[in-house]
């Protein structure tokens, strides 16, 4: 089976983001990059169903010259090569236009599967697998805590997913190709290999530009984006708390302050 | 741990980000607690196995990383910052595979991806009761029998008694001193091979140690690691380098105490400002760190005599008393700086300093270290 995961690099959300002040962007030039912590768990699901099914892990990263290293790092966890679209074009890009380069590339490389993180830390918006799936004519099978692929001896596969939601989880299939995000519940990430950092270097990492892909540059990055990040501030410092002291009513006290914060 | 690395490779530093990584998420937090239950994490060191970290100064056909001590000590003294016991565990079973990938016959190495990818475990049985820095009076006996050793006596002070999958075993196949002695490659599972109760230890908890007893048991004469009679010089050939690896240990744990203690001195306040800023205390700690930078200097100093095919055992000694006894008194200090927190178990400073007295014990104690070093003046 022919396995492409997306994979994004993000600003570190364990230590300090911001935005640009010039074109409120994300600043990841002075940020700690790392990927995207769920795609990590999409990497680890691809890898599980090329060790049972045989075939071939693809990442797909569209990202500025840095997010090279996070190609390296998810190819140290066992993918066998990498596709980075990189132009100086796509910065700020909206998710509209990033799924119309995203689904170009995937063009390049025809997956039988496409994997991805069920959001990315930085945007969030949840949206890249069913705009994909739109794009490329194929089903979207989205928000997975458990995948299992049944091939039929023809290079195809059923896709059927646990979909994990408020309540529960939804049972949901479709026939490859399809697109499928998936949440931290599925599994374990591995950690990468010394061997496998040392094999990554000599992993096959296909660059592509806009021109490659035959996409005009006025229809991506702020230019050609329908949203906009118009104004940003700083989230106001946190308050001092609320001190409850002890008089003998202590403990209607605490009920008041939790019933007037409404978790009681 | 902000320490200044100069590592001879781009490889290296990825190496030690991959030890980071995997220390800070997986050691970092189980440490106290495990070391509180004295459980053993036999399936972190799995984890460490499946990620390179335990063949590292192997050759890479035998499923190690070909990795130069320098780098491989550094690597331990990252993973004896968060946990000593881990790096001691380490340390040990990199030990105990050297018989064999450096004197093994092909079959013998046939065992090393295993071995050094962590599946299997080791341990080493030189030490006796009566005796473990006399290594050349060593009683417990081998005597072939056809296509086996039988093997009797009692090891003892053995690092992952009960827990290795196999044994390093230095026995006496010979007449008395240096030259009767041999080493056997013994799977735990040997009927006879006897792990006895657990001793209870100061400290390094989550690593078991216990007398092994040897009643009979039978291996067979395939397992000889060399010739007869060369265990001795396999020995001191593992020991040499063991010492480097507790000096590196040492140093880890010495800086980890460090940092804990600086810390502390910098948010604690009393009479209005952070304790820090007395300078009994700054002196105190600055005394401390540069015990530490010297110690990790030394140490390398010796690994890079090492790597580069020059006589080191002197030099290993040096570390690793030097080491050792910084270790000491840096943690002795650091419960210090902390006061009546540092005596108390929410802190991990007094763990570090029971931990510490230790490795002027292991492979080798100190005093053997000082006549190592005074013999070759």
């Amino acid at each position: 089976m022919n396995i492409v995961v997306l994979v994004k690099q993000v600003p570190d959300s364990g230590a300090e983001r911001n935005l640009r002040s010039d074109d409120n962007t994300v600043d990841r030039e002075s940020a700690t990059n790392v990927i995207n912590e769920m795609d990590e768990y999409a990497i680890e699901e691809a890898l599980r169903i090329q060790e049972a099914h045989g075939g071939e892990v693809t990442v797909l990263t569209m990202g500025p010259e840095r997010a090279g290293e996070s190609i390296r790092k998810a190819l140290s966890m066992g993918p066998d090569k990498a596709v980075h679209v990189v132009d100086d074009a796509l910065h700020g890009s909206d998710a509209l236009a990033t799924s119309k380069v995203l689904a170009a590339a995937l063009g390049t490389v025809n997956p039988d599967l496409i994997l991805c993180g069920a959001e990315s830390t930085d945007g969030r918006v949840q949206v890249m697998p069913h705009m994909l799936a739109e794009r490329m004519g194929i089903a979207a099978l989205t928000g997975a805590r458990k995948l299992t692929v049944d091939t039929n001896g023809a290079g195809g596969a059923t896709l059927t997913i646990e979909r994990q939601t408020e309540e529960g989880y939804e049972v949901v299939t479709a026939s490859t190709p399809a697109v499928v995000s998936v949440w931290d519940t599925i599994n374990e990430p591995r950690y990468p290999s010394f061997k496998g950092i040392m094999a990554a270097k000599k992993k096959p990492v296909t660059t592509l530009s806009l021109a490659d892909l035959g996409i005009p540059a006025a229809e991506v990055g702020l230019a050609g984006a329908y949203s906009a990040v118009v104004e940003h501030a700083k989230r106001p410092p946190r308050q001092g708390g609320t001190k409850v002291v002890d008089e003998g009513d202590g403990g209607v006290k605490l009920v008041e302050f939790l019933a007037s914060e409404k978790f009681v | 741990m902000g320490v200044e690395r100069l590592l001879p490779t781009e490889e290296a530093g990825q190496l030690l980000e991959l030890t980071r990584e995997l220390a800070d998420r997986e050691l970092a937090p189980r440490a106290a607690e495990y070391e509180q239950r004295g459980e053993f994490p036999r399936e972190l060191l799995r984890l460490l196995g499946r990620s390179g970290l335990l063949g590292l100064p192997y050759p890479e056909e035998y499923g190690g990383a070909g990795q130069p001590y320098e780098v491989y000590l550094q690597v331990l003294e990252e993973l004896a910052y968060r946990w000593l016991a881990v790096a001691e565990a380490v340390s040990v079973h990199t030990l105990s595979c050297h018989p064999v990938a450096k004197y093994g016959t092909e079959l013998q190495r046939k065992r090393l991806p295993e071995m050094l990818g962590g599946e299997l475990l080791g341990a080493i049985c030189l030490s006796e009761p009566q005796g473990g820095s006399d290594a050349a009076h060593l009683t417990t006996r081998a005597v072939r029998e056809g296509d086996y050793y039988t093997v009797s006596g009692t090891k003892a002070w053995i690092t992952h008694a009960g827990q290795a999958d196999f044994y390093s075993v230095f026995c006496r196949t010979g007449g008395p001193g240096a030259s009767g002695v041999s080493c056997l490659l013994v799977d735990a599972g040997t009927p006879g091979v006897l792990p006895q109760a657990r001793e209870r230890t100061m400290g390094l908890r989550s690593s078991p140690v216990a007398q092994i007893v040897f009643d009979d048991a039978r291996v067979p004469a395939d397992r000889l690691v060399g010739e007869e009679g060369r265990g001795f010089r396999i020995a001191m050939d593992a020991l040499d380098a063991g010492r480097l690896g507790i000096a590196a240990c040492a140093v880890g744990l010495a800086q980890a105490a460090l940092d804990y203690a600086t810390e502390y001195a910098r948010e604690r306040e009393q009479f209005g400002r952070p304790i820090i800023e007395f300078q009994g205390l700054s002196f105190l700690l600055a005394d401390m760190a540069t015990q530490v930078a010297a110690a990790r200097a030394l140490t390398l100093a010796a690994a890079r005599l090492k790597d580069a095919g020059r006589p080191f055992g002197v030099e290993a000694a040096k570390a690793k008393l030097f080491a050792s006894d910084v270790a000491m008194r840096v943690t002795t200090d650091a419960v210090q700086v902390l006061g009546g927190y540092g005596y108390v178990a929410d802190h991990p400073v007094e763990r570090y300093m029971r931990e510490a007295k230790a490795l002027q014990i292991v492979e080798g104690t100190n005093q053997i270290q000082r006549l190592v070093i005074s013999r070759a003046l």
